[in-house]
């Protein structure tokens, strides 16, 4: 039997790669760095409004995806994320895209299919959601573990049973153990930003993980909006596949981790106990990897387009002065924004969660350093615990906090429950509501 | 240390699965791409960080090889790369928990051949009943005893399945005919689309017989006609052995997991596989 990747040095542990050799010095940069989510400068540039295409959420994915130039993309329709995947078909149909298009037979195979093209040597695509997501689930652990930079569009919807095709999130955050890097999108722009910046941040050479895109299924997939759509970007470059080093005859030599008979190396090995851990642990430092990966692609791409959400993790909205925050993610984030501008609330704010994994943990700590009290609306209900989100966001502070969930199965979320989170709030409440 | 699978693989002695590998690697070369299902063969061939492939290997998950293979193949086309590409599989992956990912293969007309070694059980997890177990065979979930002959069905017709959904070329081969193997392999390389090929691997630990006697039974099965050797392509079914149907007791009483059967379970036998081989004559 021969080595499979041989590793360069004997004091290398079992499991690490040379992407992850500045590992040490990028998390200790991490934890130096002064957070600021004061994008105003990049707004100060010019915007040729010209540009803008009123456009459903789902298109707006599919367009950034096309400027992406994935290579293949595999595809099988579930309710609400059919208009990703269709939009796609048109493009690579009429030539606008050339890329492989796989109509598979189930979401398992559609996964599947983006881990063998990906670990061939191209870029991917899928997108799914609620029971599809469901039915990939054991591929995503696998694409993950692979550490294959693969990009899905997720439109957030809720799972059976009673079956129901509307939005809330069971489906992602179920998943948010499975190694996949999960950021939530509040508009169809930012979706369109996200899906370019997504591609970057999963092939990092110090993150190298698959991405989420995540929009509200029927309320940011079927809503049209007005968006800005690049004719053209060189902000993602064509694929290149990771390198590594390896021992061979003629001795050290780089190669792609690529399947390819000139360079022959073994994919998905399996792991003893004695190295099995060795894997996960290097997922959390690309993981942690990933926090400073996203905010410095989502800088320059604000620096480049004019467009920001915050700092790329966490976006705060009215934080200036107040004495109250809510913390939630994706599309209600809009009605929010809505009722404190249009009532001239002074007292409450918004912190918008953006990269659920990487957990912002640094970002929502000093967000909620000068609040009395929080609380956190989320789609999404851990029967048994209660809210997902709320038990992430309170175990990194000590300040009281109220668990709102609501939304659930595409229920609407008024102004009036706003308000009337607005005032638990108020009130430093620290109880489960259902909204 | 061969050319086909690199020595130090952890099998057990007598193993059918590395007898098929070595007999397809040969035949297919080293421009080829292997996308192995969960089973022995991955087990035995892929403890990080070793590994005997000579080629190479990609393993993802139990159920899934085909439609890693398919995107191997979309990749592949864009790169304008042209490694043969070949799914290696068990008969729980093939028979029953990657089937529709199989079939999905078929249907999209990928250029793949897809071989199972089918050794009639789950081996790898410690001998459960599959839809290839035969009819009365014991094993860990298919239990002879007061109420039970052992396993209740026949042989799913899983080759026969494929020549109905159009796979452009499909055989049958055993690991008792290592250059029937890689005629096959070679032939089917050959033609572009869709390729299965389904070949006996009897397994030692789960058939209950001694290690010396792998090749020898899986002669036996072929003489008895419990196995037929075919090639199916551009619509004509060529039997590549014809069987002397020698009484399919012979077949049995080499075997442990069959120890517990009775004359009726073996003239049921005897006549389920003239049925099969009048089928198989006639279309």
């Amino acid at each position: 039997m021969r080595i499979c990747l041989p590793n360069k040095g004997s004091n290398r542990k079992a499991g690490e790669i040379s992407a992850f050799e500045n590992n040490v010095g990028e998390i200790e940069y991490e934890k130096n760095r002064v957070v600021s989510d004061d994008t105003s400068a990049f707004f100060s540039q010019e915007v040729d409004e010209d540009m803008k295409k009123i456009i459903e959420g789902s298109h707006a994915i599919a367009e950034a995806v096309k400027l992406s130039m994935p290579k293949v993309i595999a595809a099988y329709p579930i309710t609400p994320q059919t208009h990703i995947i269709e939009k796609l078909a048109e493009m690579v149909a009429g030539g606008e895209l050339d890329a492989e298009y796989m109509t598979v037979e189930s979401e398992h195979s559609a996964m599947a299919a983006c881990i063998g093209a990906q670990a061939t040597g191209v870029r991917t695509f899928t997108a799914t959601c609620s029971a599809g997501m469901a039915y990939m689930w054991e591929l995503l652990y696998c694409a993950a573990g692979m550490r294959l930079p693969i990009v899905m569009g997720v439109a957030n919807r809720a799972l059976s049973a009673p079956l129901n095709i509307w939005n809330d999130w069971s489906d992602s955050m179920g998943a948010r153990d499975s190694g996949w890097i999960q950021l939530y999108c509040e508009t169809a722009q930012e979706a369109f930003d996200t899906i370019l910046q997504a591609y970057r941040i999963a092939e990092h050479h110090n993150v190298l993980l698959p991405v989420m895109v995540c929009i509200d299924g029927f309320w940011l997939s079927h809503v049209y909006e007005p968006v800005n759509v690049l004719e053209e970007q060189d902000f993602v470059k064509p694929y290149q596949a990771p390198e590594i080093d390896v021992d061979s005859d003629e001795g050290f030599k780089r190669i792609k981790i690529v399947l390819d008979p000139k360079q022959p190396i073994s994919m998905g090995e399996y792991a003893t106990p004695q190295y099995y851990q060795e894997f996960k642990e290097a997922q959390q430092i690309a993981m942690l990897n990933a926090k400073l990966a996203i905010k410095e692609i989502h800088d320059e791409f604000a620096k480049k387009y004019g467009r920001s959400y915050g700092n790329g993790l966490i976006e705060t909205y009215n934080m200036d002065n107040a004495k109250y925050a809510i913390v939630t993610m994706g599309s209600v984030c809009g009605t929010i924004k809505h009722l404190i501008e249009n009532e001239k609330i002074k007292d409450v704010g918004l912190i918008r969660i953006k990269s659920f994994r990487p957990f912002p943990t640094s970002e929502l700590q000093k967000a909620l350093e000068r609040i009395e009290s929080f609380g956190v609306f989320e789609k999404v209900c851990s029967p048994g615990l209660g809210g997902v989100v709320f038990n992430e966001v309170k175990a990194k502070t000590n300040k009281p906090g109220a668990s709102f969930i609501g939304g659930l199965g595409g229920r609407d979320v008024t102004l009036d429950n706003v308000r009337k989170m607005f005032d638990l709030i108020r009130i430093k409440d620290e109880n489960i509501h259902w909204i | 240390m061969t050319d086909e699978l690199y020595c130090g693989h952890t099998s057990c002695a007598g193993c059918p699965a590395t007898i098929a590998i070595r007999s397809i690697m040969k035949a297919a070369g080293k421009d080829v791409i292997i996308s192995n299902a969960t089973s022995c063969s991955e087990i035995i061939s892929t403890p990080y960080p070793l590994s005997s492939w000579p080629v190479p290997y990609i393993h993802v998950a139990f159920e899934c090889a085909p439609a890693v293979a398919g995107g191997i193949e979309a990749a592949q086309k864009k790169l304008e790369r042209t490694a043969k590409i070949i799914v290696l599989a068990g008969d729980g992956s093939t028979y029953d928990i990657g089937l529709q990912s199989l079939s999905g293969m078929v249907d999209r007309g990928h250029d793949v051949l897809y071989i199972c070694y089918d050794n009639e059980c789950y081996s790898n997890t410690g001998v459960q009943r599959s839809s290839a177990t035969p009819f009365a065979a014991w094993t860990t979930t298919s239990p002879n005893g007061e109420k039970s002959i052992g396993n209740k069905t026949f042989k799913k017709p899983v080759a026969e399945m494929m020549i109905a959904q159009g796979a452009v070329y499909v055989a049958t081969s055993s690991i008792g005919y290592p250059k029937d193997i890689q005629e096959k392999v070679k032939k089917a390389l050959s033609i572009k689309g869709p390729k299965f090929l389904l070949i006996h691997a009897p397994c030692p630990l789960a058939w209950k017989f001694d290690a010396s006697k792998t090749v020898e039974i899986a002669k036996i099965a072929v003489e008895t006609g419990m196995w037929a050797m075919y090639e199916y392509c551009d619509e004509k079914r060529t039997i590549s052995i014809e069987p002397l149907f020698k009484p399919v007791s012979e077949y049995f009483r080499l075997q442990g997991r069959f120890k517990h059967i009775t004359d009726k379970e073996i003239s049921q036998t005897q006549e389920h596989i003239k049925k099969y081989w009048d089928r198989l004559k006639k279309y």
